[in-house]
């Protein structure tokens, strides 16, 4: 039964090897974002089919999960979206206080931390993807330029967790610790120093006539496939529909904040196109700052720190939820990024827990996509997309 | 559209066979599904005005333990125009010989999601799917022995003639 799908694929090789070329595009290639192999088979220049093979960066989070209490996994929730570790963790932490019934007794200064350093966190996330799919395109200053702005949200969230990008500071019923003092000021500079860079940066990257001739009407995904496979996060905005998991479920501080949700609208070609989808991304970073902004307000004025406010005072000292199944997701930096857990009643670990990271469904695209399209192009489709290996081999 | 209304509305489509039961204790409520007819339901939920379960969120794959011997597949859908989450369950008691694999029909006509998720549940919990158009591994390497995510798996002592410790 299984043997035969591949053999099937063993045969399709073999036949193509003889009329058309083989072509593996990674898994070291640079382009690929990390060690991702697409096998192409290719006609000249076009593109007939993309064999995309995953899984060289499995690390069995799963399987991890089954055996490790639900504070312990949250360091490798860290690890599965790596570039935006606080996205990861929040989703996982609001699943099991919500299995435990205490989503509602978190302080709400906890809950505007959290806000602060996951949208921070996807403006650092939002930079790489920027960054890389400029160098991709063949755009090396914009690289160097989102990094060196990346490097002070780093500065800052390490200042506040001590780590650079594996944080575990989200922890289940509040925090780590409280931000250290002088946080709020020094995030309110860095807010007040990039808003001109992200002017400077379109101007020479996103409205810049070589970039949208590379990117404009290349890689048009429209609406119905997006949806049928899976796209979410930016990638399914690009194709043109507003839905942001922050506004539709509200959760956490989302209800209270407001920001706009960006969605491509085809300005430069076709809705659903490159461009569009590194627009929407580009959009959002200053949605972030909005949100960034409304959160630092707040954190000075009414939810000011106290000497006595204590982010771990409502940490629960047994986390045994009762039997059942659910379902938590959230807008992770790439997309929908969902835990499901299945819980005994009896243990401190899940039965059985499955992530679904949006990069593993977005990525699962690109053959449809690429179909007939030139080799360049296709590197171009692979940038738009941003996937974090870390977060489809799991 | 309410739970209710939507067994309600499965019921009166395609009998009252198919919904085997329900699970109302948790936060979520789910839909039992008679596992032979999980593609049309699936359909039927997508394509219907009322409903319009037109994206598959989630797929897992589920061993439910060495002595029940239940193997099963859960799916999570959402409803983008009405903004609504529906689970679904199928499952059915099945051995657990590697060489003899506990098989479901496959949704990824209805929903392309499911094509790389089916994959992952056979690679990882061993569920075969049947008209699935590649079933092949997808983590794991083509030559990968036994499937990871079974409550009775034990790790390989030695991949490829090179011992793991």
């Amino acid at each position: 039964m299984s043997t035969t799908a591949l053999e099937r694929y063993h045969q399709k090789i073999a036949a193509a090897a003889t009329q058309d070329m083989v072509l593996n595009m990674g898994p070291q290639h640079p382009s690929t974002h990390g060690v991702l192999r697409l096998e192409l088979i290719t006609d000249g220049e076009i593109v007939k089919e993309v064999i995309p093979h995953a899984g060289y960066l499995h690390r069995c989070f799963e399987k991890h999960a089954e055996s490790l209490t639900y504070q312990q996994t949250i360091p490798f929730t860290d690890r599965l979206d790596y570039l935006s570790s606080m996205n990861n963790s929040h989703v996982w932490v609001m699943g099991v206080e919500r299995m435990l019934g205490i989503d509602k007794d978190i302080p709400k200064r906890v809950e505007y931390i959290r806000v602060l350093v996951c949208e921070l966190n996807r403006i650092a996330s939002h930079l790489i993807s920027i960054g890389t799919y400029g160098i991709d395109i063949g755009a090396f200053t914009p690289f160097l330029w989102c990094f060196r702005d990346r490097e002070h949200i780093m500065g800052m969230l390490e200042w506040a967790s001590g780590s650079r990008m594996l944080y575990n500071y989200i922890w289940i019923g509040g925090l780590f610790f409280d931000l250290p003092v002088g946080f709020e000021e020094r995030c309110r500079e860095f807010v007040d120093y990039f808003k001109p860079k992200m002017a400077e940066l379109n101007e020479l990257l996103t409205n810049n006539q070589i970039f949208i001739s590379r990117t404009a009407n290349v890689g048009v995904l429209p609406l119905d496939v997006a949806i049928n496979y899976g796209c979410t996060g930016p990638m399914l905005r690009g194709s043109g529909l507003k839905w942001d998991l922050r506004r539709i479920d509200n959760y956490s501080a989302y209800g209270e904040l407001d920001f706009d949700i960006p969605c491509g609208q085809g300005l430069m070609g076709t809705v659903g196109d490159c461009w569009d989808r590194n627009k929407v991304r580009v959009d959002e970073i200053g949605e972030s700052l909005k949100i960034i902004e409304q959160c630092l307000d707040r954190l000075q004025k009414e939810l000011k720190r106290t000497p006595d406010f204590d982010p771990r005072a409502k940490l629960p000292r047994k986390i045994t939820p009762k039997a059942q199944d659910y379902y938590m997701r959230g807008e992770g930096s790439k997309g929908e990024l969902g835990f499901y857990f299945m819980t005994d009643g009896k243990s401190e670990v899940p039965y059985r827990v499955k992530a679904r990271g949006p990069s593993f469904n977005n990525l699962s695209v690109i053959s449809e996509m690429s179909k007939g399209i030139m080799i360049a192009d296709l590197i171009a489709i692979i940038g738009s997309i941003d996937f974090v290996l870390g977060e489809l081999d799991r | 559209m309410t739970f209710q209304g939507i067994k309600e509305l499965l019921i009166e489509r395609f009998g009252v066979e198919v919904v085997v039961g329900e699970e109302t204790g948790g936060l979520q409520p789910a839909l039992l599904i008679a596992p032979d007819r999980i593609a049309d339901v699936c359909l039927e939920l997508r394509n219907n005005p009322a409903t319009y379960f037109d994206f598959l969120a989630c797929l897992s794959g589920v061993d439910y333990g060495i002595t029940a011997n239940r193997f099963g597949v859960v799916y999570h859908l959402t409803s983008i125009p009405y903004q609504l989450q529906l689970t679904l369950k199928i499952s059915k008691e099945h051995g657990r010989d590697v060489n003899d694999l506990p098989s479901f029909p496959s949704i990824s006509e209805v929903y392309r999601t499911a094509d790389w998720h089916e994959r992952e549940a056979y690679d990882l919990v061993g569920i075969f799917f049947e008209n699935h158009p590649d079933l092949r591994r997808i983590l794991l390497p083509d030559d990968w022995e036994g499937y990871p995510l079974r409550k009775d798996y034990q790790a390989a002592e030695y991949y490829k003639g090179i011992k793991i410790d």
